[in-house]
């Protein structure tokens, strides 16, 4: 047997930031395997660089209307030319990737958090109260996003609140549902009933036995979350219920430029491409954190 | 006339694709079946034995490859048959009977019109005619009603029945070749053994020849007439079967047999061990591959890979000693460490563990079966039992799947809330619900876990995990020296190194998971240890390391232990009671020695008599229990085993319950026979 060493050579304890270390190489050789997922983490990159400098190295601010300089094909002076009032797409572009990614991002957030901290709670008490909530929150889930938004930003008033208020309520749900799921095939396992067995509080059991456990399961479902949310904030700002003219949101400036295509399609292409790359960027990165993580979600 | 061998493999290499590199699975390996034989492949798991046996029948997985030699079946090669040739071999020269029943029966269609669709398509048989001979197949693999089993769907009947089916699949064309892959692993050993003589009369009339495979030397034993060893890929020996376990040449057979537990009760001794693991696929060595844990090894084992030569008619051994070891003059022995020392029993009749009137149902308590009173919705698991746990001594709860053992474990332990009944620990009453426990009672009561893989966190070092459980549990303030101090002591009580501390679980083998499993239960001297079915997802090799284990942790820590298994040889090495379970009640309770021997409850004399011994001289007993469990939901009246009880005596058995009877010095067995009538039957019986 192994018993020939029993005394202590090497430090029993190896350094934890060592195996933390080891771990992120092998997750960057997964995705180094992975050309298309490396292709969504680097768009999704590169929107977020956007979104934090997009503002200081936009050429024109966003509201500047440049004289005798509407609807301008794109330029070298304007590389998305100009719309129909003479504003810099290019600029406006730049300037609306804060709010495209910092409204669902943060709504995406709070409904992973709230959304994993009860899918876990549920899962693991199970009972009666797990099936009263979970029969709640399925009924809420048949409601129609759209309709869900309109109803509310309709009654509170367009903002950029009340669409992170509206997306939180429709994913807290959505999330519970694949956490519990997630924790129901962990809570039987001989180490969770060990736990028990050495009177760990629920909390301790909910977030350090159990949580390591769904995180697979929460980084795909928050990336896929997080694609979705940007398509609601786009379409909610398409029909002008996002953020109010004139500050640039990329789903009004689609429907503004709708109404000029014939002369400036360019004010329209821009604004729907970066929302497509966006949205397929964060997809395709959460596509490939599910193989990755060799996670089955049920979406 | 030469008979041409049903199936002969030459020299056959076998390779896996892992990770974008082809390891070697299969190295080498011929192999000769001859017409009606049946032919034994064993091997411990990562042998190689399942590939091997698919290979035979050219079945690969996608990311496998044969890399050399061939597979003449009667003298085709099988390498170089196209795949639309194959198909018509598949399923009517040769066909499998695989390990897990279920998966293998399509869930959408009845069992009819799966067996029928194996004649119509293999020989052309009418849609009517087809379906007529699966009610025959039916018929033939001993299903009571065929006509309505064929009529239904592979999840309404029990795995044993399942399993008849599989081979009824595999009979229907009259195959060449039967292929049993682990058959009755995934079984209960009654139906095991109920299964087993079905075989061996089929696998006769069929006269065919077949390949068993099993990691179970018993099955093997019972089953066969040559046996091949499997090793790390490579053909170890291969005897006929008497040979082979009276006189085995090859070192790691020997060892192997040394290290099954057996039936009859042992425990001073321990039982022989083989040391280390087996190699990756990845990192075999160079010379013998069994050289790194050989106890007879030299320096040109190491170096040098043994040839598999002949050391008699039809006996082949791959040994650089094996002329030593015929002879007699090398004796084989694994290591064998004398028993620890025991702690003193103590004086008088001090329990660390009373049960009394353990209940517990499950079943839909809605609203609506609360108010209309309505009990048939309820499953009754555990049902009132009453048991003792003497100190420092180790109790074995034995039964079938469905007999509520473990129910009732976890009900001790905590897991479930018992509905009814007193759990005593150390003579205080401890509450039901685990929450209301105090940790002075979580302290004394820990428990062992049945799967390896899921007992430890995926997320957590073994440092981690035995740290928390001795903080939760200590009794007095430590520092993390303390901690980490006892977290050493700890994994040396297992035969585990102080590095394993920083390993993840994914880096142990499933035999060092259940180690540290059990050092974790041992982390704040417990007086009781409850093991639910400790070793049944281990190897032979490994559980006799972990039987080991826990006796010596049980002499060096004073504590005590409840183990539940079905199998009934290793409890026996382990325990010094036995309670056996029926359907939540407790039928029989005795001395290890009492329990095992006549006179025994009727269904405690059906388990011992389903064992397969490993030994082919010694043949399996002849008690049957036919049928399944009854379900909990429906207990029979009187008394709860009539419905398979071989030695039912009369109606008496269907309406009263039985009584205890004291059969001497504790030992008390639950049934309507007189204990004088259960000797005299019991000892007559063949």
């Amino acid at each position: 047997m192994t018993d020939a060493s029993l005394t202590p050579q090497s430090p029993p304890y190896l350094p934890r930031l060592k195996r933390y270390a080891r771990a992120l190489v092998g997750m960057l050789q997964q995705f180094r395997a992975r050309p298309l997922t490396l292709l969504g983490a680097a768009i999704v990159a590169l929107f977020l660089l956007l979104a934090i400098i997009g503002p200081h190295i936009a050429p024109y601010p966003y509201d500047a209307i440049i004289r005798g300089a509407a609807r301008l094909p794109p330029s070298p002076q304007h590389p998305f030319g100009t719309d129909r009032l003479g504003r810099d797409v290019f600029s406006r572009v730049l300037w609306g990737a804060r709010e495209i990614i910092a409204i669902p991002g943060l709504a995406t957030g709070i409904a992973v958090f709230l959304g994993t901290c009860l899918g876990m709670f549920l899962g693991y008490i199970g009972g009666w109260v797990d099936e009263i909530i979970s029969r709640v929150l399925d009924s809420l889930l048949s409601i129609p996003a759209l309709l869900l938004a309109l109803v509310m930003l309709g009654t509170i008033g367009p903002s950029p609140v009340g669409i992170v208020i509206v997306i939180v309520l429709l994913y807290i749900p959505i999330v519970t549902r694949v956490i519990r799921s997630a924790t129901l095939n962990i809570r039987s396992s001989g180490y969770i009933e060990a736990a028990r067995l050495r009177g760990e509080p629920v909390v301790y059991i909910l977030f350090r036995e159990i949580l390591p456990g769904v995180l697979p399961a929460l980084a795909v479902e928050g990336a896929l979350r997080f694609s979705y949310a940007i398509f609601l904030t786009a379409s909610l700002g398409f029909l002008g219920l996002g953020v109010q003219p004139p500050s640039p949101d990329w789903g009004r400036m689609v429907n503004e430029a709708r109404e000029s295509y014939a002369r400036t399609p360019w004010a329209l292409w821009f604004p729907a491409g970066a929302i497509a790359a966006l949205v397929i960027g964060v997809n395709l990165l959460a596509d490939g954190l599910r193989r990755i993580f060799r996670y089955e979600g049920q979406v | 006339m030469i008979q041409l061998p049903v199936i002969a493999a030459n020299r056959l290499c076998i390779d896996y694709k892992l990770d974008k590199q082809w390891v070697n699975a299969i190295n080498g390996v011929s192999l000769v079946i001859n017409p009606f034989e049946t032919h034994g492949l064993v091997g411990e798991s990562g042998s190689g034995k399942s590939t091997l046996a698919l290979a035979l029948m050219r079945y690969m997985a996608d990311n496998a490859r044969i890399e050399s030699g061939e597979v003449l079946f009667y003298g085709e090669n099988l390498l170089l048959k196209s795949d639309s040739e194959m198909r018509r071999i598949w399923g009517r020269q040769m066909s499998l009977v695989p390990q897990d029943p279920l998966a293998s029966l399509n869930p959408a269609y009845t069992i009819g019109e799966q067996i029928a669709e194996i004649t119509r398509l293999h020989e052309g048989l009418s849609r009517p005619a087809a379906r007529q001979r699966a009610v025959e197949m039916l018929e033939r693999v001993r299903i009571a009603d065929p006509e309505a089993v064929a009529r239904k769907y592979p999840h309404q009947l029990s795995g044993g029945m399942q399993q008849r089916v599989n081979i009824a699949m595999a009979l229907s064309t009259q195959p060449k070749l039967l292929v049993l892959d682990e058959p009755t692993t995934a079984l209960d050993v009654t139906t095991e053994a109920v299964i087993l003589d079905l075989f061996r009369s089929l696998i006769q009339e069929n006269r065919g020849a077949a390949l068993y495979v099993s990691h179970n030397l018993g099955v093997i034993a019972q089953m066969c007439d040559r046996v091949t060893v499997l090793y790390a890929g490579e053909v170890m020996a291969c005897a006929p079967v008497d040979e082979l376990y009276a006189n085995p040449l090859h070192p790691y057979t020997i060892s192997l047999l040394a290290s099954i537990p057996r039936p009859l009760p042992g425990h001073e001794t321990r039982l022989p061990t083989i040391p280390g693991v087996a190699p990756s696929l990845a990192e075999r060595p160079r010379g013998c591959v069994f050289a790194p844990r050989c106890p007879v090894a030299l320096q040109q084992c190491f170096d040098e890979k043994p040839p598999l030569e002949e050391t008699g008619p039809g006996r082949l051994v791959k040994c650089h000693r094996w002329r030593e070891i015929a002879d007699g003059t090398l004796p084989v022995e694994t290591p064998h460490e004398p028993p620890a020392a025991q702690w003193p029993a103590l004086p008088g009749e001090a329990h660390v563990l009373n049960v009394e009137g353990l209940s517990k149902r499950y079943g839909s308590r809605t609203l609506f079966s609360r108010v209309a009173g309505d009990e048939s919705r309820f499953v009754q698991a555990v049902d009132g039992v009453t048991m003792r746990v003497r100190a420092r001594s180790t109790l074995g709860l034995v039964g079938e799947s469905g007999s509520g053992k473990t129910t009732l474990a976890r009900c001790i332990v905590g897991l479930e809330t018992a509905d009814e009944g007193r759990i005593l620990l150390l003579d205080v009453m401890i509450p039901n619900m685990l929450r209301r426990r105090s940790r002075a009672f979580l302290r004394e009561l820990q428990m062992v876990f049945q799967n390896p893989n899921d007992t430890l966190n995926p997320y957590q070092t073994v440092g981690q995990a035995l740290e928390r459980t001795i903080r939760r549990l200590k009794t007095e303030p430590l520092t993390p020296e303390r901690i980490q101090a006892r977290v050493i002591d700890l994994l040396a009580a297992v035969r585990l190194t102080p590095d394993y501390a920083g390993r993840y679980p994914a880096e142990l083998s499933g035999g060092e998971k259940q180690r540290v499993a059990i050092a974790r239960a041992f982390a704040a001297n417990p007086a009781l240890v409850v093991a639910d079915e400790p070793t049944s997802a281990l190897d032979v090799s490994v559980q006799a390391v972990i039987l080991n284990l826990l006796k010596d942790l049980r002499a060096r820590e004073g504590a005590s232990y409840l183990v539940i298994s079905h199998d009934l040889a290793a409890i026996a090495y382990l325990a010094d009671w036995i309670a056996v379970m029926y359907l939540g009640q407790i039928v029989e309770e005795g001395s290890t020695e009492q329990v095992y021997s006549a006179p025994s409850h009727p269904y405690t004399e059906a388990l011992l008599s389903a064992i397969p011994a490993p030994d082919p001289r010694i043949k399996q007993g002849n008690v049957r229990l036919e049928g399944e469990v009854p379900s909990a939901a429906h207990i029979p009246c009187g008394c709860r085993f009539h419905t398979r009880c071989p030695r039912k005596i009369g109606a008496i058995c269907e309406q009263e319950e039985p009584p205890w009877r004291e059969a001497g010095s504790g030992h008390r067995i639950r049934c309507h026979i007189p204990i004088e009538d259960l000797i005299v039957l019991q000892n007559s019986a063949p």
